[in-house]
């Protein structure tokens, strides 16, 4: 290890300004062709969406086409025997917003209760919370398919469209975390007023906590919008399928995909998605370091 | 403690208790109703033999059990997720903790880079899986045509046994924007203090982030890690999309092995068993995060 002894002539190499600039020169050589490739995968899908099928397949591979096909996207879109676009987009879209307003209303609730009641056992329920934070679905996946199809929910949307309603431990977590941040004052001044905890929530919690809302809309939306496990699972006719389940039958089982038409369907559907993270950027980075560090 | 809960309080109280088990109600109704009930649902289940319907149970004690160690295609699996997960740790970590690093810097458009770094993962399911089947296609692709411009003979890829899982921990790494984030807040929640008394010591970039960064931010690397791990047991999609668990049971994980034991085999007593394998795993992990990572859970909360 080099210890710096001050010296009389400091080169501009040492100095502070010239460390500086050399510092900012190799974190954009770095930052650079990292976000570069970052968005690469992207470019290869939009390129791919635009060519012909037959410059798909065409050797040595570009990055742009030489002609560009509009026409992809349209066929893409009707193009697939038994799948048709607009129902599947339609499903995942009522799926997605149901959800999102479900998870909103019971964790915004449970939140609440958490965060601002007092009452005996809360502390170990509080803990549960905390316990199925990080325990994904996909371990419970085979009895919840047996509870399902006893309900006789099978091929319908209601596995996927009722249990948002019942809350979701990490949103719950991130939620109260918010909730803690509302000054004490505020609340007593409302209750001063004779508002109860139901116009308390209404009336103070939920405009206050508008950007954890929103971080929780965008969460949902996203996880929703890009479930594949679930609808797989529980979703056999093609007329109530979700979008990323219509996007695989497009893999032709013997290597025949075509992969111009699929390309551009999987671009239609990550527009979605795109714009939700491009305008709600920051909810979205601060909501994920709540949930890290800060909580 | 049964006199503490038997403790009279005042009626304002308990209307207040009243209001919380109401709120929470929601939740603990989805609680017994999701998860509880179908977990030990699944315990006894995996106890039975159930191919056809649920009214044709029979209790076949341990078998499940028996059968699935003595299947070395499960061993198979749960070496492959091992092997996913312990690329994921060392690899996806220490890659987003060099992005943290970066995005902490002060340097113009750092905000732009944020984004697009984060970009894959809110992208990522199966319209990016598909298109990663193209970048890693072994001659057409986009990957080993730029390795080719450099004079690298590329790989086969997920074509390859011996390359498929260290492709499908090379595409994960492309969506570590959560655990990036929590590292960088992670960072920003270091003392600057520190970093000054370390420089009045002498100390150079190496000797800072050896001896100020990483300990301090040991805490929330070990949550990073964990969240690592668990999400390495959730990578269905990508296998379902891109590989079916193969060539040959080469990247059969835990979860498509679950997967096609409930859904292709239909049995799901054994699949039960699996599922209970991994759920053991996870709480265990749960529970490692809560008792090494209190600091992360209580910090804010309880110190009001």
């Amino acid at each position: 290890m080099t210890t710096d002894k001050p010296k009389k002539t400091v080169s501009w190499r040492k100095s502070i300004e010239g460390r500086r600039a050399i510092g900012i020169i190799i974190t954009f050589a770095l930052l650079v062709p990292l976000g570069v490739a970052f968005v690469l995968p992207f470019i290869v899908m939009v390129s791919t969406a635009l060519k012909p099928l037959k410059q798909v397949f065409a050797f040595p591979p570009t990055l742009i086409p030489e002609t560009v096909q509009w026409q992809n996207f349209p066929d893409g879109w009707y193009g697939y025997g038994y799948v048709d676009f607009t129902t599947c987009t339609w499903n995942s879209l009522k799926i997605t917003v149901n959800n999102i307003i479900g998870n909103l209303v019971s964790c915004t609730l449970a939140a609440y209760a958490f965060a601002r009641l007092k009452a005996r056992g809360k502390n170990f329920f509080f803990a549960i919370v905390l316990a199925t934070m990080l325990l994904p679905n996909e371990a419970l996946v085979v009895p919840q398919y047996v509870l399902f199809s006893r309900f006789g929910w099978l091929d319908t949307h209601l596995p996927l469209m009722v249990p948002p309603w019942f809350g979701w431990p990490f949103f719950i977590f991130l939620l109260r975390q918010f909730f803690l941040t509302i000054p004490e004052e505020l609340i007593d001044a409302a209750k001063i007023d004779g508002a109860g905890h139901v116009r308390i929530l209404m009336q103070i919690f939920i405009p206050l906590s508008k950007p954890a809302l929103a971080t929780l809309a965008i969460f949902a939306f996203i996880g929703n919008w890009n479930n594949f496990f679930g609808p797989l699972l529980y979703l056999r006719t093609p007329n109530v399928q979700t979008l990323p389940v219509c996007l695989v039958q497009y893999q032709g089982a013997y290597g025949n995909t075509e992969w111009h038409l699929m390309m551009a369907v999987a671009t239609i559907t990550v527009i979605p998605v795109l714009l939700i993270f491009i305008f709600g950027q920051r909810y979205f980075v601060e909501g994920i370091a709540t949930s890290g560090v800060k909580g | 403690m049964f006199r503490r809960i038997m403790r009279p309080i005042s009626p304002s109280a308990r209307r207040e208790e009243r209001i919380f088990y109401l709120f929470i109600l929601p939740w603990l109704i989805g609680l017994i109703l999701f998860n509880a009930g179908p977990v030990f649902g699944m315990l006894g289940l995996s106890f039975t033999d159930w191919r056809i319907s649920l009214d044709d149970l029979q209790f076949i004690g341990l078998d499940n059990y028996s059968k699935l160690f003595a299947d070395p295609i499960f061993w198979t699996s749960v070496g492959n997720t091992l092997y996913i997960v312990v690329g994921r740790v060392v690899f996806g970590v220490s890659f987003a903790l060099l992005l943290a690093i970066l995005l902490n810097q002060k340097v113009p458009g750092i905000a732009f880079f944020r984004a697009v770094y984060y970009l894959p993962t809110v992208t990522a399911g199966v319209a990016v899986a598909l298109v990663w089947i193209w970048i890693f296609n072994p001659r057409l692709g986009i990957l080993n045509h730029t390795l080719k411009q450099i004079g690298i003979t590329g790989p086969p890829w997920i074509h390859s046994s011996t390359w498929v899982k260290p492709s499908l921990i090379l595409m994960s790494m492309f969506s570590v924007g959560p655990i990036m984030i929590i590292l960088l807040a992670g960072l920003q929640g270091v003392p600057k203090e520190l970093y000054e008394s370390a420089e009045i010591d002498g100390a150079g970039n190496w000797a800072k982030f050896r001896n100020v960064t990483l300990p301090m931010l040991s805490p929330v690397l070990f949550f990073v890690i964990i969240i690592s791990v668990v999400s390495s047991f959730q990578n269905f999609t990508e296998i379902r999309v891109m590989t079916e668990g193969g060539p040959g049971e080469s990247s059969n994980v835990m979860i498509w092995y679950l997967w096609k034991h409930a859904f292709v085999f239909l049995n799901l007593g054994v699949a039960a068993a699996v599922a209970w394998i991994m759920f053991v795993i996870l709480m265990a992990l749960t529970g490692l995060q809560f008792r090494l990572g209190r600091r992360w859970v209580y910090y804010e909360g309880e110190a009001r």
